[in-house]
């Protein structure tokens, strides 16, 4: 028998969020799929980060009590990973990769122009909310360079034209509050 | 043995170690930060690389990491090879990249091992010209400074907070070199060793915030060998002085008992030597002129006054937290038959069956590193971890011991260390608790019994009724008979048990039945043959002389509660209390009764308390630090401790101020010569005269230096007061000098005051003075065993308890907090909680009392109103009581009622508060 | 009969074989013969026989390393397989075809691996950003499932198999088996220190193999026609075949599946269609971000591991990283340096404090500031993050492109020195 101990102690600054019956339904499923909790860690994370869009302190907190692990042990893990967001980020999370056949290919032009068009460089987020642009490692689809990943689609074979019909075929269909 | 070729020269080595370990055993010096002789190699730094070659005809080599390799018979490799120093260099160059070059300023300065191995490994000129990569720092509470831009991210920090002290608050974070150490958010580290990170950190990334609060460089402190007086393990330390006032405290390596690592309380708790509740100077009143404040005397007119009221018929009350030397004193002074214990009854008579416990053949009391060598270990009511921590830490390592044997049967080296983890997972030797309430240790245990103290005696009872059937079963059977049959097996499985207890729940029943327990073991293992039938049981002292002192009652004396009668009843003419606060030690009816008397009373105590308050000649006693002593650990292990620094103004050892007639003399009065007297006294303390020889040999050759050969300002250190060179103060009777000339006496490792080796400025250095890395010191004394196992080999005791009357309860130790001198400790104070009650959620719901209200706690003549903890482990109906300074422990021992009271908002706001920095290990909450 | 027995299922132009289409063509029928006529010995021979080596990048042969796994009896009887579908090596894009366009064939080569190391649960490891493959291997999962070929007693086999699809959350070093490992359990995913190899001591110290999607792939096939066909398959030294790939300023940049032992012209020139119009070949990097570049020269190499091991570099991948006239090399090799400097874990230090320091003379040549002294600064971390130097492989993987262009390359270097700028960016 092993007891999980916690401490109660030094009051944190943030206090855990409830964790929404769907989230936690998804975590458990998963809680089904491995001999050890811990190593749900990172699914429970990328769980909340689906709902949240973020993984919020309070989020890390509550994904770290549900799981019985030390909130400092799962935020060595959440701040290992490129995809866990430990800040906000806008609605559409372009993910451009900048890896080595896109740069043969020119992508450093098209990085360049999404940083013109939506005044954000990588890591930053538009003052609307609506983009965050990161760079991402080989997105293996370089025969189809450069590309980028944003809201769960690929967009390939990048040209500053396709990237300006994107962003207006986004704003149609969310358009800004 | 297997043997090795170093750069051509050939080496008997452990094929069992890697050759890191090998190489710094024989002595040569191989850089390196990850790897640590108590956590293994993880081969994260690479600055430990050598060249290995496959056999004579191979010139070309392969570099490889020395952590890495095991030291195998014929191996050949070489430290000087160009291939390998060049990678080394490189290696401290790139380390070295976003270093910040602050050591100037940086607390680590002079005994930093970054910079030892900087120019060990050859860097000397910088190259990197590029951005340094900065990080934000954290407040990481009382004791530790965070200054992250020096971490050469070598993962010692997180190795030993989490993997070996158990903490769960510290972690590696981000990656590439980015990588951070450090909380998810800012707020005091918890782990009760967290103070070892700065000695484990290679670098000036965890320092001594206490110590930065009056910072020396290392080579400016005075220091000498000393002993913890946080509890009675009796770790070793280093205290550090400066300008009259203690700087620091760091561990100083013994083989069986510290090893590497200290407790949070022995390091941090030395600021009440800085105390402005310090005694400073000898108060006198009249005896009949009590509440008019006391006036100062001299030295020796304080002395003149002892000597004036110490006449008649005397008595004298000794302390567990003063030396064996200054008991000595007082005994010698007031005769044997009116010295009288300075600790309470009920403590007294459980120390004295430790005593004879000690004696008993086939029991063996392990020393601290024998405890992690243990394979089970059933912890029986004591909260190891809040009253002697560091034997706790070793009692984590034990849990270790079951991965240790899947490795070794999968033939991963122990030095392996991540593999020897993982090969493991949660697979971990038996340990078991019986508490009255979850402990820091919950989550290593295999096996945990909630219970009060009278639960568990049944349990102890029936399991040792389960392993021996001679062995008296209980009066009534546990409820949990499967549970008791467990740990029963568990125990008879073991290849080499331990049982361990302390002195907390103050009941000898308690300490009969574990004995009988102890003896059940050892007959079972005697009849299944066990190569070694002998049963590990130790019992954890509360105080640094808890032993010591019940050693000399044996010797006779007597009690506590009889010297208070002769006082009430007025049939002494003076009493002298040595080092004590008797409302600690008795209810405070007793003592107030006591004191009505009006008999003069003499107290000699450092600090000021409200007891001494009502002391008549109140006078100024040195500390652990400002004195040199004998002091008896748990295992009856008697050590001496040096004195660091002379005291300023008339404070000087107890038992200087109660060797008649001379007391302004001080020097010239030795702590030897009352050992000597003791020794020649009692059988018991036979032992002293060879702890004595071993030191009077040495003391005649050249005397080995308080200070480095680096101390400065010697003869300008007191020309604000006056521009005379002061004379160096004398030592006559200790083999120290009070100086930087002499020898760093390598013959005796245990008169180091600090390790220093060339090239080796760090604590790092212990190595030089190893026989083999984490081995005994060469040549060191460890002290010595008072007690041979020549009793009784003791039959099966008759466990007599009554049950309790009323509400069960049991006491709680805080490592913060109850141990009385560190508690005057700023740092620790930070950390301390005030007095409070625990009960758990049925009885709270009972009561109608909510989490962080407030309690009302009834004794016969006592009550008390405590916030209140409510908690998930607990044992059922029971309150627990923690003391604190503030509640009158003694008045409670009786029957208890409690009740609920109406609070107000501010009252419940400010409990909340006072729980909010409590470091309590409870179940966890889960949601949904 | 087939010579393309990884990609004959597959036409990226409709959706994927669901497991009746997979069915009827022939797909499964090698595991239950499996089942029927072999012992987990028997296949682990003719793995063996067959000479497949990993195809993740290592070339380890695969039967040597699942014969490592212990299987006496007192073994431990818990086992893992995991799949390796962290694709995440600079221009490598062949797993996500395999996973996208034929997903069963994942899934029975995991039958197969499984069932000879006798492992009960199967984790496939599956880089977060491949959303499609994902959702394919999921359906495919639960196929597998309703047919019986997964769960318990499989096809009444008495074998029993889970197959549990693990997403990534992107990191580079999850691609080494050692760090995959402790990220499936959930930890910072630092590299573990071998030995113990995980066929002893892998996921939650369980034996554990390891294996690159592309190598499970080989398995039906090897088990349907056997081993001599498999043999017969490679052109030169090396059976079987080999997903290869081109990326770059090619005409037709693609992914296709050659016999081992083919010429790197057909793959350049016939497949991928030779260069763009006004664009020369200058070098090529043959097997991901991670291998040596070789010259035009090197053209009628085969694709070999020996061959290109010999010629200096390595297979690896497969998937050609193509350098024109008119892209940098310092650039490049730039751009693969910021790469590996951000995917070190930050365990060693040669990497953790090598790579950014090699990353940041990179940008100070590409910006015109670099200085004679800072090639001698790269040179020198050749071998300071060189093999046995580091932990792992990712840094001696960064040193192969850099030192190949140091040495193919170097006046492209000095030009960036002399002229104070990079004379590609005008």
């Amino acid at each position: 028998m092993t007891i999980s101990t916690i401490i109660a102690s030094s009051a944190p600054r943030v206090q855990a969020r409830t964790l929404s019956p769907q989230e936690t339904h998804e975590i458990d499923h998963e809680l089904t799929l491995y001999p050890d909790r811990r190593a749900v860690g990172l699914e429970a994370l990328k769980i909340v980060q689906k709902h949240q869009g973020w993984v919020s302190d309070e989020s890390l907190l509550a994904v770290a009590q549900y799981l019985g692990m030390s909130a400092h042990e799962l935020d060595g893990v959440a701040t290992f990973f490129n995809l866990i967001f430990r800040q906000p980020v806008g609605r559409n999370v372009m993910l451009f990769c900048d890896s080595v056949s896109c740069y043969i290919m020119g992508c450093e032009r098209i990085k360049d122009h999404i940083s013109a068009r939506l005044g954000i460089d990588y890591g930053e987020t538009t003052a609307d909310g609506q983009y965050t642009l990161l760079p991402v490692p080989c997105l293996g689809d370089c025969d189809r360079a450069p590309v980028m990943l944003m809201a769960g689609e690929q967009h390939r074979n990048l040209t500053k034209e396709k990237i300006d019909a994107l962003l207006t075929s986004v704003q149609q269909e969310q358009p800004n509050k | 043995m297997a043997k090795i070729s170093v750069d051509g020269i050939e080496y008997e080595v452990n094929p069992a170690n890697n050759l890191l370990q090998e190489c710094l055993s024989q002595g040569l010096d191989l850089p390196y930060f990850c790897w640590h002789p108590c956590m293994g190699s993880v081969g994260a730094c690479r600055q430990c690389a050598v060249k290995q070659y496959r056999n004579a005809e191979d010139k070309t080599g392969t570099v490889v990491m020395a952590c890495m390799t095991p030291a195998s018979d014929g191996s050949i490799i070489s430290i000087n090879d160009k291939q390998a120093t060049d990678f080394r260099s490189h290696v401290i160059e790139s380390l070295m990249i976003s270093h910040p070059h602050d050591c100037p300023v940086c607390e680590e300065g002079g005994e930093c091992h970054l910079q030892d191995m900087t120019q060990m490994s050859g860097h000397n000129y910088r190259r990197y010209d590029f951005k340094k990569v900065t990080h934000r720092n954290q407040d990481l509470g009382p004791f530790i400074n965070h200054e992250m831009n020096r971490c050469i991210a070598c993962y010692r920090c997180v190795r030993f907070y989490d993997d070996y002290a158990g903490g769960t608050d510290l972690a590696a974070l981000g990656s590439h070199h980015h990588v951070y150490f450090g909380r998810h958010e800012e707020g005091t580290l918890e782990n009760e060793f967290s103070g070892n990170l700065v000695e484990v950190c290679p670098t000036g990334v965890f320092t001594d915030k206490t110590f930065s609060a009056h910072y020396t460089r290392k080579w400016d402190l005075q220091t000498a060998p000393s002993i913890c007086s946080g509890c009675g393990a009796g770790c070793n330390t280093t205290p550090g002085e400066r300008y009259g006032t203690l700087r620091r405290i760091v561990n100083r390596y013994h083989h069986d008992l510290n090893g590497y690592f200290l407790c949070d309380r022995g390091r941090f708790g030395y600021d009440a030597n800085n105390s402005r509740d310090r005694v400073g100077e000898a108060l006198y009143r009249h005896a009949h002129t009590d509440g008019e404040p006391r006036k100062a005397l001299s030295a020796i007119e304080g002395a003149r006054q002892l000597d004036a009221m110490a006449s008649g018929e005397l008595i004298g009350i000794g302390s567990p937290r003063a030396s064996l030397e200054s008991n000595m004193a007082l005994r010698q002074r007031v005769g044997p038959q009116n010295f009288f214990s300075g600790m309470g009854d009920a403590q007294l008579s459980c120390a004295t069956e430790v005593i004879s416990l000690l004696q008993e053949p086939g029991l063996n009391c392990p020393d601290i590193r024998s405890l992690e060598l243990s394979d089970c270990v059933l912890v029986v009511n004591e909260d190891i971890t809040n009253t002697s921590a560091r034997m706790a830490l070793a009692l984590r390592q034990a849990t270790r011991n079951a991965a240790s044997a899947m490795a070794q049967d999968a033939r991963i080296p122990l030095w392996q260390d991540a593999a020897v983890r993982e090969l493991a997972q949660h697979s971990r030797s038996p340990l078991i608790i019986l508490s009255p309430q979850g402990t820091r240790l919950d989550d290593v245990a295999s096996d945990t019994f909630l219970g009060t103290v009278e639960q568990q005696i049944v349990f102890v009872q029936s399991v040792a009724h389960a392993i021996d059937a001679n062995c008296p079963a209980p009066n009534c059977a546990p409820e949990n008979g499967a549970q008791v049959t467990s740990v029963a097996n568990a125990l008879c499985a073991a290849k080499r048990p331990s049982i361990v207890s302390g002195l907390s729940a103050e009941s000898l029943a308690l300490i009969k039945a574990t004995a009988n327990l102890a003896r059940a073991l050892r007959e079972y293992r005697h009849r299944h043959g066990a190569a070694n039938p002998s049963v590990d049981l130790c019992f954890a002292m509360p105080e640094v002389n808890t032993m010591g002192l019940a050693l000399l009652m044996k010797e006779g004396g007597g009690s506590l509660s009889s010297a208070l009668s002769i006082l009430r009843t007025g049939k002494a003419d003076a009493a002298i209390v040595l080092e004590n606060d008797l409302y600690r030690r008795a209810s405070a009816e007793a003592v107030d009764a006591a004191l009505a008397s009006k008999t003069p009373l003499i107290v000699i105590d450092h600090l000021h308390n409200a007891f001494n308050a009502k002391a008549h000649l109140l006078l100024p006693a040195a500390t652990m630090a400002e004195q040199g002593g004998t002091w008896v650990n748990y295992e009856a292990r008697a050590q001496h401790s040096y004195q660091v620094f002379q005291p300023e103004g008339s404070t000087r050892a107890a038992y200087e101020w109660l060797v008649p007639n001379n007391p302004v003399r001080g020097p010239s009065v030795h702590g030897d010569a009352l050992l000597q007297e003791l020794a020649g006294e009692s059988r018991s303390f036979a032992p002293l005269l060879e702890l004595l020889s071993s030191r009077s040999g040495i003391a005649a050759l050249m005397k080995s230096p308080r200070q480095s050969h680096r101390f400065s300002g010697r003869t300008a250190m007191h020309a604000n007061v006056h521009v005379h060179e002061t004379k160096q103060a004398q030592d006559p009777h200790s083999p120290l000098s009070f100086s930087m000339e002499g020898l760093l006496l390598q013959k005796d490792a245990s008169l180091m005051s600090a390790a220093w080796a060339p090239a080796w400025n760090s604590n790092q250095a212990i190595s030089k003075f190893q026989e083999e890395i984490n081995g005994e010191l060469k040549q060191g004394n460890k002290g010595v065993h008072l007690l041979a196992r020549d009793g009784e080999r003791g039959s099966y005791n008759k466990v007599e308890h009554a049950p309790e009357q009323g509400l069960a309860k049991y006491f709680i130790e805080h490592l913060f907090g109850s141990e009385e001198i560190s508690a005057a400790s700023p740092a620790i104070q930070a950390r301390a909680v005030p007095a409070y009650a625990c009960i758990g959620k049925g009885l709270a719901q009972s009561l109608g009392v909510h989490q962080h209200g407030l309690l009302r706690l009834c004794a016969d003549r006592y009550s008390v109103e405590l916030p209140v903890l409510i908690r998930d482990r607990i044992a059922d109906q029971c309150v627990g009581i923690y003391c604190g300074g503030e509640v009158n422990r003694a008045s409670l021992c009786g029957s208890v009622s409690i009740e609920a009271v109406a609070k107000d908002a501010n009252v419940l706001a400010s409990a909340r508060a006072m729980f909010s920095h409590l470091v309590i290990s409870d179940t966890l909450p889960r949601e949904g | 009969m087939t010579d393309l027995p990884l990609t004959k299922n597959i036409d990226m132009s409709r959706a994927p074989f669901d497991i009746g289409q997979y069915r009827q063509a022939q797909g499964y029928d090698a595991v239950l013969r499996m089942f029927k006529d072999m012992a987990p010995s028997d296949v682990l021979a003719m793995v063996k026989d067959s000479g497949l080596k990993g195809r993740g990048g290592a070339g380890f042969p695969t039967g040597l390393k699942w014969s490592f796994v212990p299987s006496q009896e007192d073994s431990p009887k818990t086992k893992y397989l995991v799949v390796n579908a962290d694709e995440m090596e600079p221009g490598t894009f062949k797993d996500r075809l395999l996973l996208e366009g034929d997903p069963h064939l994942l899934l029975e080569g995991m039958l197969i691996a499984a069932y000879t190391i006798q492992a009960n649960t199967a984790y496939i490891f599956l880089r977060g950003e491949y959303l499609q493959a994902e959702k394919l291997l999921r359906a495919a999962i639960a196929q597998a499932h309703e047919q019986g070929l997964l769960g318990k007693n499989i096809q009444g086999s008495g074998f029993d198999l889970e197959i549990i699809l693990h997403t990534s959350a992107g990191r580079y070093i999850c691609g080494e088996e050692t760090a995959l490992l402790n990220a499936l359990e959930g930890k910072r995913a630092n590299p573990r220190a071998k030995p113990p190899f995980p066929q002893v001591s892998g996921l939650w110290g369980k034996p554990t193999i390891v294996n690159n999607v592309e190598t499970l792939c080989n398995l039906p096939g090897i088990l349907r026609y056997g081993v001599d066909w498999y043999k017969g398959l490679g052109k030169g030294g090396d059976a079987g075949t080999k997903l290869c790939g081109v990326s770059g300023r090619v005409n037709n940049p693609g992914c296709w599946e050659l016999a081992l032992g083919t010429p790197i012209r057909e793959l350049l020139e016939n497949k991928a269609g030779g260069m763009c119009a006004g664009y020369e070949l200058r070098g090529f990097l043959p097997g991901g971000g991670s291998t040596d570049f070789l010259l035009p020269e090197h053209l009628d190499l085969t694709l070999d591991y020996d061959v290109i091991g010999k010629a200096g570099s390595r297979l690896a991948t497969g998937t050609m990283i193509v350098l024109d006239d008119r892209t940098c090399p310092v650039g490049m090799v730039g751009n693969l340096m910021r790469f590996f400097s951000h995917e070190s874990c930050g365990w060693c230090t040669p990497c953790r404090d090598g790579l950014p320091w090699v990353d940041e003379i990179f940008r100070r040549l590409e910006s015109g500031g670099g200085r004679a002294e800072d090639l001698q600064i790269l040179t020198e971390h050749l071998e300071y993050l060189g093999p046995g130097r580091t932990f792992c492989a990712l840094a001696p993987g960064a040193m192969a492109p850099l030192g190949s262009a140091l040495r193919h390359f170097r006046e492209d270097f000095d030009a960036h020195i002399h002229s104070g700028a990079c004379p590609w960016r005008k």
